[in-house]
Protein backbone atom coordinates (compact mmCIF):
# COMPACT_ATOMS: atom_id res chain seq x y z
CA UNK A 1 0.00 0.00 0.00
CA UNK A 2 1.26 3.47 -0.84
CA UNK A 3 1.56 5.66 2.30
CA UNK A 4 -1.23 8.16 2.86
CA UNK A 5 -2.48 10.63 5.45
CA UNK A 6 -5.45 9.62 7.60
CA UNK A 7 -8.01 11.95 9.17
CA UNK A 8 -11.31 11.24 10.86
CA UNK A 9 -14.29 13.51 10.23
CA UNK A 10 -17.14 13.92 12.69
CA UNK A 11 -19.58 15.76 10.42
CA UNK A 12 -20.05 16.27 6.68
CA UNK A 13 -18.79 19.86 6.51
CA UNK A 14 -15.58 18.89 8.26
CA UNK A 15 -15.16 15.89 5.93
CA UNK A 16 -15.47 18.10 2.84
CA UNK A 17 -12.93 20.57 4.26
CA UNK A 18 -10.50 17.77 5.12
CA UNK A 19 -10.86 16.31 1.62
CA UNK A 20 -9.91 19.57 -0.10
CA UNK A 21 -6.33 18.45 -0.81
CA UNK A 22 -5.48 16.77 -4.10
CA UNK A 23 -5.69 12.98 -4.05
CA UNK A 24 -7.92 12.74 -0.98
CA UNK A 25 -10.59 10.05 -0.87
CA UNK A 26 -13.41 9.36 1.56
CA UNK A 27 -13.15 6.08 3.50
CA UNK A 28 -16.33 4.13 4.21
CA UNK A 29 -16.19 0.43 5.07
CA UNK A 30 -13.03 0.05 3.02
CA UNK A 31 -14.11 -3.28 1.60
CA UNK A 32 -13.41 -2.12 -1.95
CA UNK A 33 -11.14 0.93 -1.54
CA UNK A 34 -8.70 -0.68 0.92
CA UNK A 35 -8.59 -3.80 -1.24
CA UNK A 36 -7.75 -1.69 -4.30
CA UNK A 37 -5.13 0.20 -2.25
CA UNK A 38 -3.53 -3.10 -1.28
CA UNK A 39 -3.35 -3.89 -4.99
CA UNK A 40 -1.92 -0.35 -5.54
CA UNK A 41 -4.65 0.27 -8.13
CA UNK A 42 -5.90 3.08 -5.87
CA UNK A 43 -3.18 5.31 -4.42
CA UNK A 44 -4.89 8.15 -2.52
CA UNK A 45 -2.72 10.79 -0.85
CA UNK A 46 -5.16 11.00 2.05
CA UNK A 47 -8.11 9.06 3.43
CA UNK A 48 -10.88 10.98 5.16
CA UNK A 49 -12.70 8.51 7.41
CA UNK A 50 -16.44 9.21 7.18
CA UNK A 51 -17.64 6.08 8.99
CA UNK A 52 -18.48 8.23 12.03
CA UNK A 53 -20.97 10.36 10.07
CA UNK A 54 -24.75 9.97 10.06
CA UNK A 55 -25.74 6.29 9.93
CA UNK A 56 -29.33 6.58 11.07
CA UNK A 57 -32.26 5.19 9.08
CA UNK A 58 -35.40 7.22 9.71
CA UNK A 59 -38.83 7.99 8.33
CA UNK A 60 -39.16 11.16 6.27
CA UNK A 61 -42.12 13.53 6.62
CA UNK A 62 -43.21 12.45 3.15
CA UNK A 63 -43.44 8.82 4.33
CA UNK A 64 -40.24 7.53 2.76
CA UNK A 65 -36.93 6.62 4.37
CA UNK A 66 -33.76 8.63 4.80
CA UNK A 67 -30.65 6.47 5.15
CA UNK A 68 -27.43 7.99 6.49
CA UNK A 69 -24.61 7.18 4.07
CA UNK A 70 -22.53 5.63 6.88
CA UNK A 71 -25.24 3.05 7.64
CA UNK A 72 -23.79 -0.42 7.28
CA UNK A 73 -25.28 -2.70 4.62
CA UNK A 74 -26.35 -5.20 7.29
CA UNK A 75 -28.18 -2.53 9.28
CA UNK A 76 -30.11 -1.45 6.20
CA UNK A 77 -31.02 -5.01 5.19
CA UNK A 78 -32.25 -5.79 8.71
CA UNK A 79 -34.23 -2.58 9.19
CA UNK A 80 -37.89 -3.29 9.85
CA UNK A 81 -39.24 -0.63 7.47
CA UNK A 82 -36.90 -1.77 4.68
CA UNK A 83 -37.96 -5.39 5.08
CA UNK A 84 -41.67 -4.60 5.08
CA UNK A 85 -41.91 -1.65 2.67
CA UNK A 86 -38.95 -2.14 0.31
CA UNK A 87 -38.27 -5.91 0.52
CA UNK A 88 -36.33 -6.02 -2.78
CA UNK A 89 -33.74 -3.73 -1.18
CA UNK A 90 -33.24 -6.04 1.82
CA UNK A 91 -33.04 -9.07 -0.47
CA UNK A 92 -30.58 -7.36 -2.81
CA UNK A 93 -28.20 -6.50 0.02
CA UNK A 94 -28.36 -10.01 1.48
CA UNK A 95 -27.67 -11.47 -1.97
CA UNK A 96 -24.30 -9.73 -2.02
CA UNK A 97 -20.89 -10.47 -0.51
CA UNK A 98 -20.55 -12.16 2.91
CA UNK A 99 -21.62 -11.39 6.47
CA UNK A 100 -18.20 -9.84 7.16
CA UNK A 101 -18.30 -7.57 4.12
CA UNK A 102 -21.95 -6.53 4.61
CA UNK A 103 -21.12 -5.66 8.23
CA UNK A 104 -18.26 -3.42 7.12
CA UNK A 105 -19.61 -1.87 3.93
CA UNK A 106 -21.42 1.45 4.18
CA UNK A 107 -24.32 2.46 1.97
CA UNK A 108 -22.34 5.37 0.49
CA UNK A 109 -19.36 3.12 -0.20
CA UNK A 110 -21.53 0.45 -1.79
CA UNK A 111 -22.77 3.04 -4.31
CA UNK A 112 -19.22 4.15 -5.12
CA UNK A 113 -17.62 0.70 -5.35
CA UNK A 114 -15.68 0.03 -8.53
CA UNK A 115 -16.03 -2.68 -11.13
CA UNK A 116 -14.73 -6.20 -10.50
CA UNK A 117 -13.61 -6.55 -14.14
CA UNK A 118 -10.58 -8.85 -13.93
CA UNK A 119 -8.68 -6.71 -16.44
CA UNK A 120 -9.21 -3.64 -14.23
CA UNK A 121 -7.63 -5.57 -11.33
CA UNK A 122 -4.76 -6.97 -13.42
CA UNK A 123 -2.48 -3.95 -13.35
CA UNK A 124 0.57 -6.09 -14.06
CA UNK A 125 -0.57 -7.54 -17.34
CA UNK A 126 -3.70 -6.00 -18.83
CA UNK A 127 -4.65 -2.76 -20.49
CA UNK A 128 -7.57 -0.90 -18.93
CA UNK A 129 -9.02 2.49 -19.82
CA UNK A 130 -10.21 2.95 -16.25
CA UNK A 131 -6.73 2.55 -14.78
CA UNK A 132 -4.81 4.24 -17.58
CA UNK A 133 -7.18 6.31 -19.71
CA UNK A 134 -6.50 5.92 -23.41
CA UNK A 135 -4.35 2.76 -23.26
CA UNK A 136 -7.10 0.44 -24.50
CA UNK A 137 -9.29 -2.34 -23.09
CA UNK A 138 -8.24 -5.97 -22.97
CA UNK A 139 -11.68 -7.15 -21.85
CA UNK A 140 -13.38 -6.36 -25.17
CA UNK A 141 -11.41 -9.09 -26.99
CA UNK A 142 -10.65 -11.09 -23.86
CA UNK A 143 -12.56 -13.36 -21.52
CA UNK A 144 -15.71 -11.29 -21.15
CA UNK A 145 -18.35 -13.70 -19.91
CA UNK A 146 -19.28 -11.43 -16.98
CA UNK A 147 -19.20 -8.14 -18.89
CA UNK A 148 -21.79 -5.62 -20.06
CA UNK A 149 -24.37 -6.17 -22.77
CA UNK A 150 -26.15 -2.81 -22.46
CA UNK A 151 -24.75 0.73 -22.68
CA UNK A 152 -21.11 -0.31 -23.13
CA UNK A 153 -18.61 1.50 -25.38
CA UNK A 154 -15.52 0.59 -27.39
CA UNK A 155 -13.53 1.99 -24.44
CA UNK A 156 -15.08 -0.10 -21.66
CA UNK A 157 -17.38 -3.10 -21.18
CA UNK A 158 -17.18 -3.33 -17.38
CA UNK A 159 -20.24 -3.77 -15.17
CA UNK A 160 -21.19 -2.11 -11.90
CA UNK A 161 -21.12 -4.86 -9.28
CA UNK A 162 -23.61 -3.59 -6.68
CA UNK A 163 -26.79 -5.51 -5.85
CA UNK A 164 -28.07 -2.81 -3.49
CA UNK A 165 -27.95 -0.14 -6.21
CA UNK A 166 -30.19 -2.17 -8.51
CA UNK A 167 -33.00 -2.03 -5.95
CA UNK A 168 -32.29 1.66 -5.24
CA UNK A 169 -32.50 2.38 -8.98
CA UNK A 170 -35.85 0.59 -9.24
CA UNK A 171 -37.25 2.59 -6.33
CA UNK A 172 -36.28 6.10 -7.55
CA UNK A 173 -33.82 6.65 -4.69
CA UNK A 174 -32.38 10.15 -4.38
CA UNK A 175 -28.76 10.70 -3.32
CA UNK A 176 -27.94 13.64 -1.02
CA UNK A 177 -24.51 15.19 -1.52
CA UNK A 178 -22.32 17.66 0.34
CA UNK A 179 -19.48 19.39 -1.45
CA UNK A 180 -17.21 22.42 -1.61
CA UNK A 181 -19.97 24.34 -3.46
CA UNK A 182 -22.71 23.25 -1.05
CA UNK A 183 -25.33 20.56 -0.81
CA UNK A 184 -27.38 19.10 -3.69
CA UNK A 185 -29.35 15.99 -4.61
CA UNK A 186 -29.61 13.76 -7.65
CA UNK A 187 -31.53 10.63 -8.58
CA UNK A 188 -29.42 7.51 -8.09
CA UNK A 189 -30.08 6.61 -11.74
CA UNK A 190 -28.15 9.75 -12.75
CA UNK A 191 -25.22 9.25 -10.37
CA UNK A 192 -23.47 6.49 -12.28
CA UNK A 193 -22.34 7.19 -15.85
CA UNK A 194 -22.19 5.02 -18.92
CA UNK A 195 -18.55 4.60 -20.00
CA UNK A 196 -18.58 6.43 -23.35
CA UNK A 197 -15.08 7.65 -24.19
CA UNK A 198 -14.18 8.25 -20.54
CA UNK A 199 -14.75 5.11 -18.46
CA UNK A 200 -12.37 6.48 -15.82
CA UNK A 201 -15.10 8.99 -14.92
CA UNK A 202 -17.61 6.72 -13.25
CA UNK A 203 -20.04 9.11 -11.58
CA UNK A 204 -21.59 12.55 -11.93
CA UNK A 205 -20.09 13.61 -8.59
CA UNK A 206 -17.97 16.76 -8.63
CA UNK A 207 -14.50 16.81 -7.08
CA UNK A 208 -14.70 16.62 -3.29
CA UNK A 209 -18.39 15.73 -3.16
CA UNK A 210 -19.51 13.34 -0.43
CA UNK A 211 -22.63 11.17 -0.32
CA UNK A 212 -24.35 12.05 2.97
CA UNK A 213 -27.67 10.21 2.67
CA UNK A 214 -29.94 8.19 0.39
CA UNK A 215 -33.63 8.95 0.38
CA UNK A 216 -36.29 6.46 -0.64
CA UNK A 217 -39.54 8.10 -1.68
CA UNK A 218 -42.83 6.78 -0.30
CA UNK A 219 -43.63 4.02 -2.80
CA UNK A 220 -46.54 1.72 -1.93
CA UNK A 221 -45.79 -0.54 -4.92
CA UNK A 222 -42.39 -1.36 -3.38
CA UNK A 223 -44.08 -3.36 -0.62
CA UNK A 224 -44.64 -6.08 -3.24
CA UNK A 225 -41.15 -6.27 -4.67
CA UNK A 226 -38.37 -8.80 -4.95
CA UNK A 227 -34.81 -9.26 -6.10
CA UNK A 228 -33.46 -12.25 -7.98
CA UNK A 229 -29.76 -12.74 -8.60
CA UNK A 230 -28.46 -15.28 -11.08
CA UNK A 231 -24.83 -16.28 -10.56
CA UNK A 232 -22.40 -19.15 -10.86
CA UNK A 233 -22.75 -20.31 -7.25
CA UNK A 234 -25.40 -19.91 -4.59
CA UNK A 235 -23.62 -17.31 -2.51
CA UNK A 236 -20.70 -14.97 -2.50
CA UNK A 237 -20.52 -14.36 -6.24
CA UNK A 238 -21.28 -11.34 -8.40
CA UNK A 239 -24.41 -11.32 -10.55
CA UNK A 240 -24.36 -12.55 -14.11
CA UNK A 241 -27.81 -10.98 -14.24
CA UNK A 242 -30.00 -9.66 -11.46
CA UNK A 243 -33.49 -8.19 -11.42
CA UNK A 244 -35.19 -5.89 -8.91
CA UNK A 245 -38.90 -5.58 -9.56
CA UNK A 246 -42.13 -4.28 -8.02
CA UNK A 247 -45.50 -4.94 -9.59
CA UNK A 248 -49.04 -3.72 -8.99
CA UNK A 249 -51.67 -5.79 -10.80
CA UNK A 250 -55.31 -4.73 -10.83
CA UNK A 251 -58.05 -6.65 -12.64
CA UNK A 252 -55.46 -8.62 -14.54
CA UNK A 253 -53.65 -5.53 -15.84
CA UNK A 254 -50.37 -3.92 -14.85
CA UNK A 255 -51.38 -0.80 -12.93
CA UNK A 256 -47.74 0.08 -12.20
CA UNK A 257 -44.29 -1.51 -12.31
CA UNK A 258 -40.69 -0.80 -11.33
CA UNK A 259 -37.86 -2.76 -12.92
CA UNK A 260 -34.07 -2.55 -12.81
CA UNK A 261 -31.23 -4.87 -13.84
CA UNK A 262 -27.80 -5.63 -12.42
CA UNK A 263 -24.79 -7.34 -13.98
CA UNK A 264 -25.57 -6.09 -17.48
CA UNK A 265 -24.18 -2.54 -17.66
CA UNK A 266 -21.67 0.01 -16.38
CA UNK A 267 -24.41 1.27 -14.06
CA UNK A 268 -27.48 -0.11 -12.31
CA UNK A 269 -29.85 -0.37 -15.27
CA UNK A 270 -33.35 1.01 -14.82
CA UNK A 271 -35.47 -0.91 -17.35
CA UNK A 272 -37.69 1.94 -18.53
CA UNK A 273 -38.45 0.40 -21.94
CA UNK A 274 -39.87 -2.69 -20.29
CA UNK A 275 -41.79 -0.62 -17.75
CA UNK A 276 -43.41 1.40 -20.54
CA UNK A 277 -44.27 -1.75 -22.45
CA UNK A 278 -45.90 -3.23 -19.35
CA UNK A 279 -47.90 -0.30 -17.94
CA UNK A 280 -51.61 -0.67 -18.64
CA UNK A 281 -51.15 -3.96 -20.45
CA UNK A 282 -52.15 -7.50 -19.47
CA UNK A 283 -50.29 -9.14 -16.59
CA UNK A 284 -49.55 -12.31 -18.51
CA UNK A 285 -46.44 -14.41 -19.07
CA UNK A 286 -46.51 -13.51 -22.75
CA UNK A 287 -46.65 -9.77 -22.04
CA UNK A 288 -43.80 -10.08 -19.50
CA UNK A 289 -41.68 -11.82 -22.13
CA UNK A 290 -42.43 -9.16 -24.77
CA UNK A 291 -41.54 -6.35 -22.35
CA UNK A 292 -38.29 -8.08 -21.37
CA UNK A 293 -37.38 -8.52 -25.04
CA UNK A 294 -38.02 -4.80 -25.61
CA UNK A 295 -35.54 -3.93 -22.85
CA UNK A 296 -32.88 -6.25 -24.23
CA UNK A 297 -33.40 -5.24 -27.87
CA UNK A 298 -30.43 -2.82 -27.89
CA UNK A 299 -28.13 -5.40 -26.24
CA UNK A 300 -24.73 -5.80 -27.88
CA UNK A 301 -23.09 -9.10 -26.86
CA UNK A 302 -19.36 -9.72 -26.77
CA UNK A 303 -17.63 -13.03 -27.54
CA UNK A 304 -18.54 -14.79 -24.29
CA UNK A 305 -21.58 -13.03 -22.82
CA UNK A 306 -24.31 -13.45 -25.44
CA UNK A 307 -26.09 -15.85 -23.04
CA UNK A 308 -26.88 -12.88 -20.80
CA UNK A 309 -29.49 -11.58 -23.26
CA UNK A 310 -31.70 -14.65 -22.94
CA UNK A 311 -30.83 -15.04 -19.26
CA UNK A 312 -31.91 -11.46 -18.52
CA UNK A 313 -35.05 -11.83 -20.62
CA UNK A 314 -36.08 -15.01 -18.83
CA UNK A 315 -35.18 -13.66 -15.38
CA UNK A 316 -37.27 -10.51 -15.90
CA UNK A 317 -40.24 -12.60 -17.08
CA UNK A 318 -39.85 -15.07 -14.21
CA UNK A 319 -39.64 -12.38 -11.53
CA UNK A 320 -42.68 -10.54 -12.92
CA UNK A 321 -44.54 -13.85 -13.10
CA UNK A 322 -43.68 -14.54 -9.45
CA UNK A 323 -44.92 -11.09 -8.36
CA UNK A 324 -48.09 -11.41 -10.47
CA UNK A 325 -48.73 -14.81 -8.93
CA UNK A 326 -48.53 -13.30 -5.46
CA UNK A 327 -50.99 -10.61 -6.48
CA UNK A 328 -53.52 -13.07 -7.86
CA UNK B 1 4.89 9.86 8.21
CA UNK B 2 4.28 10.13 11.94
CA UNK B 3 2.80 7.10 13.62
CA UNK B 4 -0.71 7.36 14.99
CA UNK B 5 -1.53 6.55 18.60
CA UNK B 6 -4.59 4.33 18.97
CA UNK B 7 -6.49 3.56 22.18
CA UNK B 8 -8.82 0.59 21.93
CA UNK B 9 -10.06 -2.53 23.71
CA UNK B 10 -9.02 -6.04 22.68
CA UNK B 11 -10.88 -8.99 24.20
CA UNK B 12 -12.06 -6.77 27.03
CA UNK B 13 -8.60 -5.41 27.93
CA UNK B 14 -7.64 -1.77 27.32
CA UNK B 15 -4.88 -1.63 24.69
CA UNK B 16 -2.78 1.15 23.18
CA UNK B 17 -0.56 0.92 20.12
CA UNK B 18 1.23 3.02 17.52
CA UNK B 19 0.65 2.35 13.83
CA UNK B 20 1.11 3.71 10.33
CA UNK B 21 -2.10 4.70 8.51
CA UNK B 22 -1.58 1.93 5.95
CA UNK B 23 -1.31 -0.87 8.52
CA UNK B 24 -4.33 -3.14 8.69
CA UNK B 25 -5.88 -4.24 11.97
CA UNK B 26 -4.62 -7.71 11.11
CA UNK B 27 -1.03 -6.40 10.76
CA UNK B 28 -1.20 -4.84 14.22
CA UNK B 29 -2.90 -7.83 15.86
CA UNK B 30 -0.33 -10.27 14.52
CA UNK B 31 2.67 -7.92 14.89
CA UNK B 32 2.84 -5.46 17.79
CA UNK B 33 0.02 -7.07 19.76
CA UNK B 34 1.33 -10.61 19.32
CA UNK B 35 -2.13 -12.10 18.71
CA UNK B 36 -1.39 -14.51 15.89
CA UNK B 37 -4.65 -16.48 16.04
CA UNK B 38 -6.18 -14.37 13.27
CA UNK B 39 -4.68 -15.46 9.95
CA UNK B 40 -4.00 -13.75 6.67
CA UNK B 41 -5.39 -15.86 3.85
CA UNK B 42 -6.25 -13.75 0.84
CA UNK B 43 -5.78 -10.22 2.16
CA UNK B 44 -8.75 -9.06 0.09
CA UNK B 45 -11.78 -9.88 2.24
CA UNK B 46 -12.70 -13.08 0.43
CA UNK B 47 -11.57 -15.89 2.73
CA UNK B 48 -12.51 -14.82 6.26
CA UNK B 49 -9.38 -16.29 7.93
CA UNK B 50 -8.78 -12.87 9.53
CA UNK B 51 -12.32 -12.56 10.97
CA UNK B 52 -12.62 -10.56 14.19
CA UNK B 53 -15.44 -8.61 15.80
CA UNK B 54 -15.60 -4.81 15.94
CA UNK B 55 -18.12 -3.70 18.57
CA UNK B 56 -19.65 -7.16 18.20
CA UNK B 57 -19.94 -7.02 14.40
CA UNK B 58 -18.08 -9.68 12.43
CA UNK B 59 -15.54 -8.03 10.08
CA UNK B 60 -12.43 -8.87 8.06
CA UNK B 61 -9.40 -7.43 9.88
CA UNK B 62 -7.37 -7.40 6.64
CA UNK B 63 -9.63 -4.69 5.17
CA UNK B 64 -9.90 -2.71 8.40
CA UNK B 65 -7.26 -0.07 9.00
CA UNK B 66 -5.70 -0.32 12.46
CA UNK B 67 -6.43 3.38 13.07
CA UNK B 68 -10.14 2.55 12.81
CA UNK B 69 -9.89 0.66 16.11
CA UNK B 70 -9.74 3.96 18.02
CA UNK B 71 -12.42 3.99 20.71
CA UNK B 72 -13.92 0.67 19.62
CA UNK B 73 -13.95 -2.87 21.01
CA UNK B 74 -12.07 -5.61 19.17
CA UNK B 75 -12.76 -9.30 19.75
CA UNK B 76 -10.38 -11.99 18.44
CA UNK B 77 -10.14 -15.78 18.61
CA UNK B 78 -7.80 -15.38 21.62
CA UNK B 79 -10.75 -14.03 23.61
CA UNK B 80 -13.06 -16.93 22.87
CA UNK B 81 -11.99 -19.41 25.57
CA UNK B 82 -12.24 -18.49 29.26
CA UNK B 83 -8.82 -19.43 30.64
CA UNK B 84 -8.48 -23.16 30.03
CA UNK B 85 -12.20 -23.55 29.45
CA UNK B 86 -12.89 -23.80 25.73
CA UNK B 87 -15.95 -22.16 24.25
CA UNK B 88 -18.60 -24.79 23.39
CA UNK B 89 -17.91 -24.19 19.68
CA UNK B 90 -14.20 -24.87 20.15
CA UNK B 91 -14.95 -28.02 22.15
CA UNK B 92 -17.41 -29.27 19.53
CA UNK B 93 -15.01 -28.57 16.67
CA UNK B 94 -12.45 -30.80 18.44
CA UNK B 95 -14.94 -33.57 19.17
CA UNK B 96 -16.35 -33.63 15.65
CA UNK B 97 -13.03 -32.96 13.86
CA UNK B 98 -14.53 -29.96 12.12
CA UNK B 99 -11.11 -28.93 10.89
CA UNK B 100 -8.14 -30.38 9.10
CA UNK B 101 -5.20 -28.05 8.41
CA UNK B 102 -6.62 -25.46 10.78
CA UNK B 103 -5.73 -22.21 9.03
CA UNK B 104 -9.37 -21.20 8.51
CA UNK B 105 -10.47 -22.43 11.94
CA UNK B 106 -9.95 -19.27 14.03
CA UNK B 107 -11.95 -17.24 11.51
CA UNK B 108 -14.64 -19.90 11.24
CA UNK B 109 -15.00 -20.03 15.03
CA UNK B 110 -15.22 -16.24 15.38
CA UNK B 111 -17.80 -16.14 12.58
CA UNK B 112 -19.78 -19.05 14.04
CA UNK B 113 -19.86 -17.39 17.46
CA UNK B 114 -21.06 -14.12 15.90
CA UNK B 115 -23.74 -16.11 14.09
CA UNK B 116 -24.97 -17.90 17.24
CA UNK B 117 -24.86 -14.67 19.30
CA UNK B 118 -27.35 -13.22 16.83
CA UNK B 119 -29.33 -16.37 16.03
CA UNK B 120 -29.13 -19.13 18.69
CA UNK B 121 -31.34 -21.48 16.67
CA UNK B 122 -30.17 -21.33 13.04
CA UNK B 123 -31.26 -23.70 10.28
CA UNK B 124 -28.61 -25.46 8.23
CA UNK B 125 -29.25 -22.95 5.43
CA UNK B 126 -28.75 -20.06 7.84
CA UNK B 127 -25.46 -21.55 9.07
CA UNK B 128 -24.22 -22.00 5.51
CA UNK B 129 -25.33 -18.45 4.61
CA UNK B 130 -23.75 -17.02 7.78
CA UNK B 131 -20.42 -18.75 7.16
CA UNK B 132 -20.30 -18.07 3.41
CA UNK B 133 -17.50 -15.56 4.02
CA UNK B 134 -15.20 -18.21 5.51
CA UNK B 135 -13.44 -20.42 3.02
CA UNK B 136 -12.19 -23.88 4.00
CA UNK B 137 -10.27 -25.92 1.43
CA UNK B 138 -10.08 -29.11 3.54
CA UNK B 139 -13.36 -30.12 5.11
CA UNK B 140 -15.92 -29.55 2.39
CA UNK B 141 -17.84 -27.63 5.11
CA UNK B 142 -20.16 -30.45 6.18
CA UNK B 143 -18.35 -31.15 9.45
CA UNK B 144 -18.17 -27.42 10.21
CA UNK B 145 -21.88 -26.91 9.59
CA UNK B 146 -22.82 -29.95 11.67
CA UNK B 147 -20.55 -28.86 14.54
CA UNK B 148 -22.14 -25.40 14.59
CA UNK B 149 -25.66 -26.84 14.54
CA UNK B 150 -24.85 -29.31 17.34
CA UNK B 151 -23.23 -26.58 19.44
CA UNK B 152 -26.26 -24.37 18.97
CA UNK B 153 -28.56 -27.18 20.11
CA UNK B 154 -26.34 -27.88 23.12
CA UNK B 155 -26.12 -24.23 24.11
CA UNK B 156 -29.90 -23.85 23.86
CA UNK B 157 -30.30 -26.96 26.03
CA UNK B 158 -27.84 -25.64 28.62
CA UNK B 159 -29.66 -22.32 28.65
CA UNK B 160 -33.05 -24.01 29.13
CA UNK B 161 -31.68 -25.87 32.18
CA UNK B 162 -30.41 -22.66 33.78
CA UNK B 163 -32.51 -20.98 36.44
CA UNK B 164 -34.44 -18.02 34.99
CA UNK B 165 -32.39 -15.47 36.98
CA UNK B 166 -29.03 -16.28 35.35
CA UNK B 167 -30.11 -16.77 31.71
Amino acid sequence: MTPFRYARATEAGEAVRLAAEAGARYLGGGTNLVDLMRETIERPAALIDVTGLAATIKETEAGGLRIGAAARNTALAEHRAVRSRYPALARAILAGASAQIRNMATVGGNILQRTRCTYFYDDAGARCNKRNPGEGCDAIDGFNRSHAILGASPACVATHPSDMCVALAAFDAVVHLAGPAGARQMPLTELHRLPGGHPEIETALRPGELITAIELPPLPIAARSTYRKVRDRASYAFALVSVAAALDVRDGRVADVRLALGGVAHKPWRARRAEEALRGGPATAAAFRVAAEAELAPAAPLRDNGFKIELATRTIAAVLGELAGEAA
Amino acid sequence: MAKIHVTTTVNGEPVEFLCEPQQSMLDVLRGPLGLTGSKEGCGSGDCGACSITLDGRLVCSCLMLAVEAEGHEIGTIEGMASGDGLHPLQQKFLEMAALQCGICTPGVLVAAKALLDKNPDPTETEVRFGLAGNLCRCTGYDKIVRAVLETAAEMRGAKAEMPEAVR
